[in-house]
């Protein structure tokens, strides 16, 4: 039988995870700044309040160490609380409840107790949001053990990654690329259909090169992809869909096959996703290299508020299409 | 209350018990005191001067109520009903420690009796306090949080952050503010600008008190006023004790800060000197009782030390077990 699916936005997908995993579990509810009464800055959660009332979907005070020290305590004694902080660039404010508390107390108390919380943050350039709303902060979270880190680039992944994330035992931030909330795709209706943590997503097949990308670059390339492809030239993109735990083995075999990576990644460049990612594969795949490693971030530079000084130094899919052909 | 007054429905049994728990926790950190060679870590934190705020404050909760504690946590732990044998072999980093050697002095935890665990973070207990409570409040258990935390503490934004969310929503939390005058080296006069930190409350619309920490039954008596009006949900309460830290900040501090004279006066104020008096005015001990009780008290450090010794180093082998809940699984597609 065929998979019953609609299509949607990414936000609506991730809206359908939660409004799911809340019939499904009691445990589950959702904590942040205005996503009840509002619905969420993107308007996530809109509705979400009216069916479940202000209990499990709380609207708080823009304070977000109480908001994730409600979140994480919470999960410490059974709850599977989910935190929406509005924006990546204010977790700077609220670090400790992630760093030093989600993710270190099964550890630290000698495995004695589950966290089961979702981290929700909306990421990434494309609105306007200047230095203080428009980051990529998710390589910080990849040097912290006991942590997962989620970052999905589509409607279908969306969906089964965030069941995924609620259903687990251990803590999750999840990464939302705010341009990715606005792409269409077909998503599964199944209760049930959930994605495994560590299974990338090959988007393409092809023999000429691997494109390895998260976020909103997963989209450019895929665009590049499909130029390319009218000019002969097979590219394999690969979205790795969790930064922790990492599929390397997918990427590996692509590059093994290929012999040509290029790493395309929204962070500023230093200690970036794409330098963890080359990093592996200048380990364990330096073997199956024919070229040298390529990655195509954006500057050290804080994010300009001017579009067109955005659209700069933001990587795309003409930048992504002339890298390949000058690698080839 | 009058000085010399005890809860009159409390049993002799129970009232001993008090002075039991105090004695074990000041011999308790006495040993550690006096072993810290043997310890080797330079961050252990005692609570030797304020065993009067986690005994008295324990005293006035359900088994099944929660605590949160700070980087000084042995009290709490022992006060909260930790076995002091699983507390002093993961202070030693053994096996047989109650976090299996992975989180020392300053992370023992007894999730088993809702200690939820000393943490190394001033501040930080509190805004885990409220998830806790809301958690009790969501599933309508009815269970009380008490948040222990100091003077430090105090000025940290978590901690406002997180009065503020319990005030409003009523969360079943005790405030338990441990002031012990000094944060490491900087008194409490230097870091703050007002006298009582129970002042603090009325920001937040809640009650507050400021308390003779020294003194069980007031902490306990305080206390469980305090519980009781959050389990009926009426929110919050701030209430400071005032006591004091006997030792340095921990076993590694030069303690230069602080004169012996001032020293000597809070010692005069002793905790378990002032409840002893009690109890021996009311009759409930005498030197009889109190030599058998501090003969037994002496057995059992002793004997936490033994299994302390006799616990095995953790394996090297398992050093990366309980990152997570299985192990990260990087299997493709």
């Amino acid at each position: 039988m065929a998979e019953e699916t609609k299509i949607m936005r990414g936000l609506e997908a991730i809206r359908l995870a939660i409004e799911e995993e809340m019939e499904r579990d009691e445990s589950v509810f959702i904590i942040g700044e205005d996503i009840g009464k509002y619905g969420g800055c993107f308007f996530v959660t809109e509705g979400l309040l009216e069916k479940f009332g202000p209990e499990r979907v709380r609207d708080t005070p823009i304070s977000e160490n109480a908001i994730l020290g409600c979140a994480v305590g919470a999960a410490m004694v059974g709850m599977r609380p989910i935190a929406e902080i509005m924006f990546a660039d204010f977790l700077t404010v609220c670090m400790e409840m992630i760093v030093n508390q989600a993710a270190k107390a099964r550890y630290m108390y000698g495995g004695q107790i589950n966290v089961p919380v979702t981290i929700r943050v909306p990421f990434g350039t494309g609105i306007m949001g200047a230095a203080q709303h428009s980051q990529s902060f998710e390589s910080w979270f990849m040097h912290v053990p006991g942590l997962k880190v989620v970052i999905p680039s589509e409607a279908r992944d969306f969906k089964g990654l965030m069941k995924t994330a609620i259903r687990e035992n251990d803590p999750v931030i999840f990464f939302e690329n705010k341009r990715a909330y606005y792409l269409t795709g077909e998503v599964p209706l199944d209760k049930d259909f959930t994605i495994p943590f560590g299974q990338a997503r090959k988007f393409t097949e092809g023999e000429d090169i691997t494109i390895v990308a998260t976020g909103a670059m997963v989209q450019e390339s895929r665009i590049a992809a499909a130029k390319l492809k009218e000019e002969s030239i097979h590219c394999e993109v690969i979205d790795p869909r969790t930064l922790v735990p990492m599929d390397k083995k997918t990427i590996l075999n692509s590059i093994e096959k290929t012999g040509k990576l290029i790493i395309v990644d929204e962070g500023c460049k230093t200690c970036s996703v794409s330098a963890e990612i080359a990093a592996f594969v200048a380990e364990e795949g330096f073997q199956y290299l024919k070229k040298r490693i390529i990655r195509i971030n954006t500057p050290d530079v804080p994010i300009p508020y001017s579009p067109n000084l955005e659209k700069e130094i933001i990587p795309n899919a003409k930048l992504i299409q002339n890298t390949v052909k000058k690698l080839i | 209350m009058n000085s010399l007054e005890i809860p009159i429905d409390w049993s002799s049994e129970k009232l001993i018990s008090i002075y039991k728990k105090m004695l074990l926790i000041r011999e308790f950190e006495q040993r550690i005191t006096k072993d810290t060679g043997k310890i080797k870590s330079p961050l252990v934190h005692t609570y030797t001067g304020e065993e009067a705020v986690a005994v008295g404050a324990c005293a006035a909760i359900n088994e099944n109520d929660y605590i949160t504690s700070t980087h000084r946590g042995h009290g709490h732990f022992i006060a909260k009903g930790g076995d002091i044998n699983s507390l002093m072999a993961e202070i030693y980093g053994k096996e047989g420690g109650i976090c299996k050697g992975r989180g020392g002095s300053m992370h023992v935890a007894d999730f088993s009796k809702n200690m939820l665990g000393a943490n190394g973070i001033v501040g930080a207990g509190p805004p885990l306090a409220l998830g806790v409570s809301l958690a009790s409040k969501m599933r309508k258990e009815k269970k009380v949080v008490l948040t222990f935390f100091g003077d430090g503490a105090a000025n940290q934004g978590m901690l406002h952050e997180s009065m503020n969310l319990a005030a409003i929503w009523k969360l079943p939390i005790v405030f338990v503010l441990e002031n012990n005058m000094y944060g490491w080296s900087t008194s409490v006069e230097y870091a703050t600008f007002i006298k009582d930190l129970s002042l603090r409350a009325q920001g937040y619309g809640m009650k507050g008190f400021t308390i003779d920490g020294n003194d069980v039954i007031e902490v306990y008596s305080t206390i469980k006023e305090a519980v009781d009006f959050a389990r009926k949900g009426g929110g919050p309460t701030l209430i400071e004790c005032k006591t004091y830290r006997w030792d340095g900040q921990m076993t590694m501090d030069a303690d230069k800060y602080r004169s012996t004279e001032e020293k000597e006066e809070w010692k005069k104020k002793c905790p378990i000197e002032i409840y002893k008096i009690k109890l021996i005015k009311n009759e409930v001990i005498d030197k009889t009782i109190i030599q058998k009780i501090e003969e037994e008290t002496l057995t059992e450090i002793e004997l936490s030390v033994k299994f302390a010794k006799k616990s095995q180093k953790p394996d090297n082998g398992t050093v990366l077990n309980d990152i997570y809940k299985n192990p990260i699984n990087l299997g493709g597609d």
